[in-house]
């Protein structure tokens, strides 16, 4: 059965687009069909995270005003068959984006989709609750860093209340994946460490992304970080929370750097 | 540099407190109207039912403790100010004047944390 999957976070730039680009890719690399959409009307990123921007002709909300069918609008990623892009639309007027239209897509794609993952906008808005709506899981985005904390725990608070299932009297599976850890910083104090996050947030881990230099190459070259470096340790990182989203039990690693004792010791350390 | 902040006491612990503190705020107000907001605007229509102080002259202090939640108000009156109702007093006891300025300050909640 489809699983409507909401990526999010509160905090704009925390990595929500290149967790979902990530993410999607892997579970398509592991065989599921995959459909990932971008929520952030006029701020669309995930077609050039993915390296589908010049690719776009048609997007969600022309879909939703019968500009366009579904199938024309989905873009089909050129290194993965199984995965696809329904992108956000660039105009400028977010009411673009309707309550009913938004539920006639998700409905349609979940007849023939393993997963949609949903890109939601930074923020509280219309947007991001629109994102949040059908979502049967969330997986709220963090940083270990005291803003981003503060407004996952309000996110938390909004897919508690907010969304389809939580109107219903259900609960809306929720997963926090923790991005840019540095252990280095953690380890001497300097950082909120991964237990610290998960006392505040009461929420349970899906996974840990290292802050690595691989992210930035990877959207740099548009393509999904599994992808462009499949043995770095933020893709391993990112298979593994794919697999756990899947229900499978994988050990936590907390990602360690590799770095000599000269290193820690007079190493420069980057801002 | 690396060497002299090993002895220094890494600033995450200040960052988990601070938050702590303030998420539990968050999630009650969530759920209920916030209680010391509230407090201060009551207080304030209460008091300028009989005292026409200028708005712009109160200060309203807010400190959201661990335990303890503070509000302090402070309203500066005119002096020789006159009682607005002359027969309801329950501010000043000398009923005529107020002088200088009059400071309220009151612990005004305690929360529980979840």
């Amino acid at each position: 059965m489809a699983q409507v999957v909401v990526v999010t976070s509160g905090k704009g730039g925390v990595g929500k687009t290149t967790s979902t680009a990530a993410l999607g890719a892997a579970l398509a690399q592991n065989g599921d069909k995959v459909v990932v959409v971008d929520f952030d009307v006029g701020l669309r990123n995930l077609d050039l995270v993915l390296g589908a921007e010049r690719r776009v002709v048609f997007d969600m909300i022309n879909v939703i005003h019968g500009v366009a069918k579904l199938p024309q609008a989905l873009i089909r990623d050129k290194r993965l068959e199984n995965l696809f892009l329904l992108p956000a639309s660039q105009t400028r007027d977010k009411d673009a984006l309707t309550e009913d239209g938004v539920a006639k897509v998700i409905t349609d794609l979940r007849a023939s989709f393993d997963w949609i993952i949903c890109d939601s906008p930074a923020g509280i808005e219309r947007g991001a609750t629109l994102a949040m709506r059908h979502a049967d899981a969330a997986i709220i985005v963090t940083n270990p860093e005291v803003s981003s904390v503060r407004d996952s725990d309000r996110i938390i608070g909004l897919l508690d209340s907010k969304t389809a299932k939580a109107e219903r009297g259900e609960r809306v599976e929720k997963h926090l994946l923790i991005t840019r850890y540095h252990s280095g910083r953690a380890a001497r104090g300097e950082m909120l460490s991964i237990d610290d996050v998960m006392e505040i947030l009461v929420t349970p881990l899906l996974g840990i992304i290292p802050e690595s230099e691989e992210v930035l190459r990877a959207s740099n070259v548009g393509s999904p970080v599994t992808l462009a470096n499949a043995l770095s340790a933020p893709a391993r990182a990112y298979f593994d929370a794919a697999r756990r989203l899947k229900g499978e039990t994988i050990p936590m690693l907390v990602p360690i750097e590799s770095k000599g004792i000269f290193n820690r010791l007079f190493g420069r350390k980057a801002a | 540099m690396s060497l002299f902040k090993l002895f220094r006491r890494g600033s995450a612990p200040v960052a988990r407190e601070r938050l702590q503190i303030l998420l539990a705020h968050e999630r009650v107000a969530r759920s209920q109207p916030d209680l010391l907001g509230l407090l201060r605007e009551e207080i304030l229509v209460v008091i300028s039912r009989h005292v026409a102080f200028e708005p712009d002259r109160v200060q309203i202090r807010m400190d959201r403790g661990k335990t303890v939640s503070t509000l302090e108000v402070d309203i500066e009156i005119p002096n020789a100010f006159e009682l607005a109702q002359g027969s309801s007093s329950g501010a000043a006891a000398a009923g005529g004047a107020l002088t200088s300025s009059q400071r309220l300050r009151m612990p005004a909640a305690h929360m529980r944390h979840g």
